[in-house]
């Protein structure tokens, strides 16, 4: 996208001239969307997250029949209403916390997901920095977030807050591992860290009726999958992962002391990270943008609609999971990442090596 | 495009002057925060080198890791046990004297160097040529490193065990 704008400026005929401005306002243009989208997938996600477990729970969840305002029908509304409220909230600092890290942190949980967007494709062309090393720059920058959250936790001057932060420091940075190799087998698969070149890879159909997707290619795919997927949801801590918040025991954890507008940042970065670990699960594993029927539906409009579909199902998937299995304890989980995830995704990388090597 | 140069001062400013607070300031979490910015600037810089893998690869071993454990180790000592941790120059007048010194020294040989002032048009790809370098030319020295990081590992390993 920024390479457009560039393009586009350039062919103007009166703004061609000042070049020195061209770059950034490309760039700023570029980001102006990014922003917008994740504005729009947290209000999204809210809703479908509590109208999911609702459902889940034999309730209704929001409904709108509200005292005063009116939510919109099935409480459409209700998390822009929310939006809406946490932004004119009053914004507390505590006495105790030192300020100028507590002010610091939500800023770079917030940056931390919304650079790591500007790699993320949701179609060949729609994607705000092209790039060839677009895989390994996600795994980078989701991995900036956990700074923030450290320094939240700290700088609020509750032991609740930085157990949680702790806890979610030792989990993020152990879960990184198994997430990072388990990746590995899609780009000795394609040859390539741009996602251009993994989706690319994946076209066409196998065994007769498939599409050739990663997770089609092969047994150890389908267990490199869901290795990629759990650890996904520990780093971006969700349930059965949500140690570092635990609102019954931490009482929310590092976010306990934030509220009304920093709180909402860290919502929206927590639903653009579920939103992108759920996306690189999609462009790696089950075929990116593109179609489920191989040679139908395809082209650029579809594709940014079956990119958004895959991924809504797997952020659904990652609610699914919310509600079913009860948090594990830090030993556990220490002890899952450690003794079973790690070696199972070295195993993965060597079954996958040794099936390329012998079945083609 | 002066855009661009415009970009490069705001990145080496923001990696200078936050180097400077990790040296010159009281607060050890301040110092270890402020190194988080030396850090994304140096990547940025080699951003600007061409050197888009290493400048990546910065963020995730330097930023994604080290810095995490060094923050780690600073919060468990810091608050829980009571412990203030607070580090101070001493001698400043004979260490600002060195660090003129250098300084002069530094400046002198940049001004009087020929630079060599490469022409070669931007590479497309790096990481493959990386690969086959690690691969082929340099294979031993990388495994060699990897034995050793293997053996630092044991190491740590053997270290934090329960003494039983």
């Amino acid at each position: 996208m920024v390479d457009f704008y560039i393009n586009l400026f350039s062919s103007i005929e009166f703004i061609k001239s000042y070049q020195s401005s061209i770059f950034i306002i490309s760039v700023v243009l570029a980001g102006i969307p990014i922003f917008g989208f994740m504005a729009v997938n947290a209000l999204v996600a809210v809703y479908v997250e509590r109208k999911v477990s609702a459902f889940m729970q034999d309730r209704l969840g929001p409904m709108g029949h509200g005292v005063g305002l009116h939510a919109g029908k099935w409480g459409v509304l209700q998390t822009l209403a929310d939006a809406i409220k946490l932004l004119t909230k009053e914004d507390i600092i505590p006495d105790s916390a030192d300020k100028k890290l507590f002010l610091l942190a939500p800023c770079i949980i917030f940056i931390g997901s919304f650079v790591a967007f500007a790699g993320f494709p949701f179609n060949e062309f729609l994607v705000a920095a092209d790039f060839n090393l677009g895989l390994f720059y996600i795994l980078a920058m989701s991995s900036v977030g956990v700074i923030g959250i450290i320094l939240a936790g700290y700088s609020s001057n509750n032991k609740w807050s930085l157990y949680g932060s702790m806890r979610s420091a030792a989990q993020i940075v152990s879960y990184e591992i198994p997430a990072a190799l388990s990746l590995l087998p899609v780009v000795m698969l394609s040859g390539s860290l741009a996602f251009k070149d993994i989706v690319f890879a994946q076209t066409g159909s196998t065994l007769g009726i498939l599409p050739n997707w990663f997770i089609f290619n092969n047994p150890f795919m389908v267990v490199a999958f869901w290795l990629f997927f759990i650890a996904g949801v520990a780093e971006v801590n969700r349930t059965p992962f949500d140690l570092p918040e635990a609102e019954s025991e931490l009482v929310a954890g590092w976010m306990t002391e934030y509220s009304g507008m920093r709180w909402a940042f860290f919502f929206l970065a927590e639903y653009a990270n579920m939103f992108i670990v759920a996306g690189v699960a999609t462009i790696g594993f089950l075929g990116g943008w593109l179609s489920p029927i191989p040679g139908y539906f395809d082209g650029n409009i579809w594709g940014v609609f079956w990119l958004v579909s895959k991924t809504s199902f797997l952020i659904f998937v990652m609610m699914w999971f919310r509600w079913t299995f009860p948090r594990l304890r830090t030993d556990q989980l220490m002890r899952m990442c450690w003794k079973f995830f790690l070696p199972g995704s070295f195993f993965v990388i060597i079954g996958v090596g040794l099936w390329d090597l012998i079945m083609r | 495009m002066t855009g661009i140069n415009l970009i490069f001062w705001f990145i080496a400013l923001m990696t200078i002057i936050s180097a400077s607070i990790v040296v010159l300031s009281n607060n050890l979490i301040y110092s270890a925060v402020s190194l988080l910015f030396t850090l994304l600037g140096i990547a940025g810089l080699y951003v600007f080198l061409w050197a888009d893998f290493i400048a990546i690869t910065q963020i995730l071993i330097y930023v994604g890791g080290i810095l995490v454990l060094i923050i780690f180790g600073i919060m468990l000592t810091h608050r829980i046990t009571d412990v203030t941790l607070s580090q101070s120059s001493n001698q400043q007048m004979l260490g600002g004297g060195i660090i003129l010194i250098i300084f002069l020294g530094l400046s002198y040989m940049m001004l009087n160097t020929p630079w060599f002032q490469d022409t070669a048009v931007e590479p497309q790809e790096t990481i493959n040529q990386i690969g086959y370098l690690l691969m082929i030319d340099y294979l031993l020295p990388f495994e060699v490193a990897s034995i050793l990081l293997l053996v630092a590992l044991i190491g740590a390993a053997l270290l934090s065990r329960s003494s039983k």
